[in-house]
């Protein structure tokens, strides 16, 4: 029985659709109430537009969309690049070295009760309105998560294997290769996937708070002009880049964790040598 | 020929004996079996054999006395501990990698033993797709491609239901009977111990120490029921006897009457 899912795995797109409609159908009745809201309430465009003047003037504005997302995009990669990294570098440390998990880990725990909003513009006003500031803050707000769930991920590693690996005569580096970073995997994209959020958040964060390109203080110049309608095109664009971002991580972990899928189709063996 | 010998081996944690005295030997070839109540130190044996803790006493093998690296023994632990991201010719393959033997080499190794495993077809199958008796027989076959000179096992049918540890244990017994492996099993159940071995060593409760060793003279191949079933049945009983009605333990009053 070497492939049980093959009539679902052909039709791909069908299950995804399948699995998607409720959540297709809730944001579409959402969007529907808020226009019929707008147009019958006598409400102006100017305090709340309705989903299709959104829609219409991010159409119309398209150009300056996309111009002002590239920046968001390059500090949020950068930034979570850097993040990630990081949090890679200090996790095996800590993995090697148990003492320096107690010693640095009050001082992640601090960083991660600093408040954005108050951060944010002393980051700006000490590296200036380029992509350093952003990158910063992306990192900030992104490495706790990962670094946690990596140690977490880590600690997770089944103590009988690391028993066994030690008696076939494997070091400590050898036992982390073979057995505790791929134990980690699972906690690892669990925490990929919140950090993304967070990572898109963190950029626009600190483009509010002064910067010359970006979704951030795209919608900080559209608010000040009385434009709520390109300040929620903005959002719109925010949203789905949160999305596609979350979506490649979900990929991601699909190729790299096949067996997880292995996992759901039955065992096989039957009879007294099950 | 004796290669393992244990004498009056003890350990402690922390204040707490849970080895008191543990003297046992294992010849060549011979399969031999600690029987004893759960949370008995069983397990903590094992750890001291692959040097993974360190006790009092004595240990050798072959003469000689036993260092850290636990290189005489081919450990298999109480659950299979398949790693779930290797697949399953993968998994069979990992002492290999660990003693530094290149991939192509050990998968070369191991291959034609998945037939008499009855794990043929299965190579490229992820450890979830299997049933635990599958499971168990990789693990084993993991644990026997190390060819190291003794394997321990540490209950490992425990995590199986009835009727397929039964089929095991008659598998592992006519796989022992083609190989002669020098074996050791750890165990609880007094079914599996009679059945499988030719030498049994009664554990007491904590602090551990050994209260029998019972030689086992049933004839092999070994049958369930019919023939020896008799004789069968008195060791069982005897062993039971001496479990459930335990003899005053000479080393329980230690200093531990809080416990």
């Amino acid at each position: 029985m070497p492939v049980a899912s093959s009539s679902v795995a052909s039709r791909p797109i069908a299950s995804l659709l399948v699995k998607a409609a409720p959540a297709i159908i809730a944001v579409g009745l959402m969007l529907l109430a808020w226009e019929l809201y707008a147009t019958y309430s006598g409400i102006k465009p100017t305090t709340l537009p309705a989903p299709s003047r959104v829609f219409e003037q991010a159409m119309l504005n398209r150009e300056a969309l996309v111009d002002n997302a590239i920046p968001t995009i390059r500090a949020t990669l950068i930034g979570f690049a850097f993040s990630l990294s990081a949090a890679f570098a200090l996790s095996m440390l800590v993995d090697f070295f148990r003492p320096l998990r107690r010693a640095l880990f009050p001082v992640f725990i601090v960083s991660q009760t600093l408040p954005l909003v108050a951060i944010a513009p002393l980051v700006v006003l000490w590296f200036g309105f380029g992509l350093v500031p952003k990158i910063m803050l992306v990192a900030l707000v992104t490495f706790f998560p990962m670094l946690v769930a990596l140690v977490q991920g880590y600690e997770a590693t089944e103590a009988e294997i690391g028993q066994m690996l030690r008696a076939m005569g494997a070091g400590r580096w050898r036992v982390f290769m073979l057995a505790r970073l791929p134990s980690a995997l699972p906690y690892f994209f669990a925490g990929l996937r919140i950090s993304i959020t967070y990572a898109v958040v963190g950029a626009i964060f600190a483009e509010y708070a002064g910067a010359a390109k970006g979704l951030g203080i795209y919608m900080l110049n559209a608010k000040n002009n009385f434009r709520p309608d390109l300040v929620l095109a903005a959002v719109g664009v925010s949203a789905a880049l949160t999305l596609i971002l979350f979506g490649l991580t979900v990929l991601l972990q699909r190729l790299a964790m096949p067996w997880e899928r292995a996992a759901g189709q039955q065992p096989a063996g039957t009879g007294p040598w099950r | 020929m004796r290669r393992l010998e244990l004498r009056h081996v003890r350990k402690a944690f922390g204040g707490l004996d849970v080895l008191a005295d543990i003297s046992l030997s294992v010849g060549a070839g011979e399969f031999v079996s600690i029987l004893g109540p759960s949370g008995a130190g069983k397990s903590t044996l094992f750890q001291l054999l692959t040097g993974a803790q360190h006790g009092e006493g004595e240990m050798f093998f072959d003469g000689t006395p036993l260092d850290d690296h636990g290189r005489h023994f081919a450990f298999m632990p109480q659950r299979d501990a398949l790693m779930p991201w290797r697949r399953i010719l993968d998994n069979t393959t990992l002492g290999l990698e660990v003693q530094g033997i290149r991939r192509k080499a050990a998968r070369a190794r191991v291959a034609p033993l998945f037939a008499e495993f009855g794990l043929a077809g299965f190579e490229r199958h992820f450890p979830a797709q299997l049933s635990g008796g599958m499971r168990q027989r990789a693990a084993l076959l993991r644990t026997v491609v190390q060819e190291r000179d003794m394997l321990l096992l540490d209950e490992p049918f425990g995590a199986l239901d009835a009727l397929t540890r039964t089929a095991m244990q008659r598998w592992l017994e006519q796989m022992w009977r083609h190989h002669r492996w020098t074996a050791l099993l750890i165990t609880h159940d007094v079914r599996e111990a009679v059945f499988l071995s030719d030498r049994i060593y009664v554990l007491s409760a904590r602090p551990a120490c050994i209260v029998r060793e019972i030689k086992v003279p049933l004839p092999r191949p070994r049958s369930l029921g019919r023939a020896d079933a008799l004789q069968t049945s008195t060791i069982e009983a005897e062993i039971l006897d001496i479990l459930l009605n335990p003899e005053p333990n000479p080393h329980s009053s230690k200093g531990h009457d809080h416990d």
